[in-house]
């Protein structure tokens, strides 16, 4: 899998949690499952790929940023990527948003995107029943969302699931944080009366969705945390998008 | 020239001369801060200054306020006609003077003012209600303690005391009109003061009612010539500003962080690119990199911080202040504008003590060379702007396109870049990213997963 020598359709940038955090990988295998099965052919950076430097940039620390961010940079215009799909909100917004200031640019997907297309073009096609019924709630991430207007690709995948979308209180252009951007995930909360992802939780909880369908690795992470710390977690799930679908098709 | 025309003349002369004052003050202070590039064609700024500010696409996220704003903004829009004709009345002593030109045009305007002008009366009391009846949560929140609090009310106070004007020089005009035609012009039947009037002021003589009129006609005055001049103190200084706010706001995407050119080419050039396009040269002299104050933050954030309305769309909708972190993007907009508004005050009073030691040889005061020993730190909390999660939901709020997380994030870099401060559970991920490529350190290689699904 690895780019040497290769010109694949698609390169899949894996981010740090999709290599590193054993949930996130989860989502990351499920993405290769859906790649693999509807044939397209993709390839990793592997160890040449390095953080995309959002966490460093958006705490203050440009220097970090650009090491790593310069060093991606590098790499992919030396294999001459030139399209891109990521299972994380933030990998996608700065490889799209910040790398052509560095002197990257290419063609970025998020793999919501890809996969809406990828129905609409008939070429991934969900076997219904696995969902019909369950109520399925979905979060928008704020870096797929708010920042980059996309909140249509991922409900039309949830819609081809064929369970029953409810929307949470505050969706799309409102959404609220899951509490774990501008590198708040790697540190603690400052002073206040609870944490965001309970906020958030408890409107997951209030939804009666049962599964929470989401689009980042950090969403993940931070919904299921909040979800358990109401000791709900045997009740309401939270799944990226891809793990639905790939459990839908019985992959 | 009648004693009304003299008394007329100065009251102008002397409100433009303070107000001259008071905004070229707002545009130094503006100034004061760096210059940037702002993104985006024209044609797609003028837009948004049509839909965002004319238009006020965005307060329509929330009804209620939206339609009660939308009366006195229009109430506010067509009243500048009449104050076109009350200057030319004031400056030549006619009397309604658009009447002869406009006819029955004229009947409709000043109609369109009258209904407007009871809209407008409808939302002032509705907002006084909002904020000291019903306190709205956003209205009421601890930034708006002390003057923003009076302010908000003072403005809606000063509405009412115009409404009350045009409504009573209107009154008392169409009364006059039955008792004296040849001074008193047919308007033709105002919805309102047609209606109104005789129930409140028959019975009233020649002279009261023409006491009355100018009485209405100079408390309409004053109330825009306080107004003007008040403008520069408060938070209805939106009014002019956020047209400009609007459409100076960059058209790019809001996922692009400003690059910091000077940081990337030594980057570049230490990694052995050629980097692309013009890399500011380093001096020896390491710069300060971020933002400490608002003479290193751009003038757009500036600008937008005189712009601000204090509404607190942006607070309400905050990840960080709901759950209760003292973070408040409105109050980062609000201190913004406090410190800018004390270095232009410092500045204006010359005093060579705000000369920093570094050029203590200098003997004028200027922007370049002020120090008062104060930053913006003074104002914004290193734990306000780290509670900031950058989801974009105040930039995505705001009515009139501030964007608040902008300057936070400039704090930020001063923080970490200039300071070497900032929160301590940050230095193991800098760490990480830096020495592995990762935000975590972790042994394993980055591709160790596939192992599971080659196996598959
Ligand atoms: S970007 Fe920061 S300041 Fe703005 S709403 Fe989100 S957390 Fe609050
Ligand atoms: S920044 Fe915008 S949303 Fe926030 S208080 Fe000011 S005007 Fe309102």
């Amino acid at each position: 899998m690895a780019a040497e020598n290769m010109q694949p359709e698609i390169l899949f940038w894996v981010g740090c949690a999709g290599s590193y955090d054993a949930r996130a990988q989860r989502v990351t295998k499920a993405l290769s499952t859906i790649l693999q099965n509807v044939g397209i052919d993709f390839a990793i950076l592997g160890t040449e790929e390095s953080c995309t430097g959002d966490p460093a940039r958006r705490a203050g620390n440009e220097f970090i940023f650009q090491m790593t961010a310069n060093q991606n940079v590098q790499t992919m215009n030396m294999y001459g990527v030139k399209k891109i799909v990521t299972a994380c909100p933030h990998c996608f917004n700065t490889i799209k948003n910040e790398y052509p200031a560095l002197g990257g640019h290419y063609d970025v997907v998020h793999h919501t995107q890809l996969i809406s297309t990828l129905i609409e073009e008939g070429r991934l096609t969900i076997e219904g029943g696995a969902y019909k019924g369950k109520k399925i709630t979905y979060h928008d991430s704020c870096y797929l969302g708010r920042v980059n207007g996309e909140y249509e690709a991922p409900r039309k995948a949830i819609e081809a699931l064929d369970g029953d979308l409810t929307e949470l209180k505050r969706s799309r252009a409102n959404g609220l944080c899951c509490g774990a951007g501008g590198a708040q995930m790697f540190k603690e909360n400052e002073p206040g009366d609870k944490r965001i992802n309970t906020e958030r939780a408890e409107e997951v909880l209030a939804s009666g969705a049962e599964i929470v369908a989401a689009n980042c690795p950090f969403c993940i992470t931070m919904i299921s945390d909040g979800i358990t710390a109401e000791e709900k977690q045997d009740e309401v799930m939270v799944f990226d998008i891809s793990e639905l679908i790939v459990n839908a098709n019985n992959w | 020239m009648g004693i009304q025309q003299i008394i007329f003349l100065l009251v102008v002369l002397v409100t433009f001369r303070i107000a001259y004052k008071a905004y070229a003050a707002i545009y130094r202070n503006i100034r004061l801060g760096k210059d940037r590039v702002i993104e985006g064609s024209e044609a797609a700024r003028w837009k948004n200054v049509f839909l965002i500010a004319f238009g006020q696409k965005k307060m329509f996220k929330r009804w209620i306020p939206a339609v009660l704003h939308g009366f006195i903004y229009v109430a506010f829009l067509f009243t500048q006609i009449e104050l076109i004709e009350i200057i030319i009345d004031g400056l030549f002593g006619t009397h309604r003077f658009f009447l002869p030109f406009l006819g029955g045009l004229y009947t409709l305007l000043i109609n369109s003012i009258e209904i407007l002008t009871i809209l407008a009366l409808i939302g002032t009391v509705a907002f006084l209600a909002r904020r000291n009846l019903l306190k709205v949560p956003r209205l009421v929140m601890s930034d708006m303690n002390g003057w923003p609090k009076i302010d908000g009310n003072l403005i809606l106070i000063g509405e009412l005391i115009l409404i009350v004007g045009v409504m009573t020089m209107n009154g008392a005009d169409v009364m006059l009109q039955k008792i004296d035609p040849t001074h008193y012009h047919d308007t033709g039947y105002l919805a309102v003061s047609s209606t109104l009037a005789p129930i409140f002021l028959d019975g009233w003589g020649q002279d009261a009612l023409q006491v009355l009129e100018r009485f209405g006609w100079w408390l309409h005055l004053f109330a825009v010539v306080g107004f003007i001049l008040y403008l520069p103190l408060s938070k209805h200084l939106h009014i002019f500003l956020a047209f400009f706010n609007v459409y100076f706001t960059p058209i790019k995407s809001r996922g692009e962080m400003s690059n910091m050119p000077d940081i990337m080419g030594e980057v570049q050039s230490m990694m052995g690119i050629t980097p692309e396009g013009e890399v500011p040269e380093m001096t020896d002299e390491l710069p300060d990199f971020g933002a400490n104050d608002v003479t290193n933050l751009s003038w757009k954030n500036i600008l937008g911080a005189y712009s601000c309305t204090e509404c607190g769309r942006c607070t309400s909708e905050c990840p960080a202040n709901a759950t209760g972190k003292k973070l408040s993007p409105r109050k980062v907009m609000m201190s913004i504008r406090d410190r800018a508004t004390e270095i232009g005050e410092k500045l204006d009073s010359g005093q060579t003590k705000y000369i920093s030691k570094e050029k203590a040889g200098e003997t004028v005061l200027t922007a370049d060379n002020f120090d008062d020993g104060k930053s913006l730190f003074d104002y914004i909390s290193q734990e306000e702007i780290n509670a900031c999660t950058t989801c974009n939901a105040c930039v995505e709020a705001c009515p009139i396109m501030i964007n608040p997380l902008e300057p936070i994030l400039e704090l930020r870099r001063y923080e970490i870049l200039t300071n070497s401060a900032g929160p301590a559970d940050w230095m193991p991920m800098f760490n990480a990213v830096e020495n592995s490529g990762s935000v975590w350190t972790i042994p394993d290689a980055r591709d160790a997963w596939t192992a599971d699904v080659e196996e598959s």
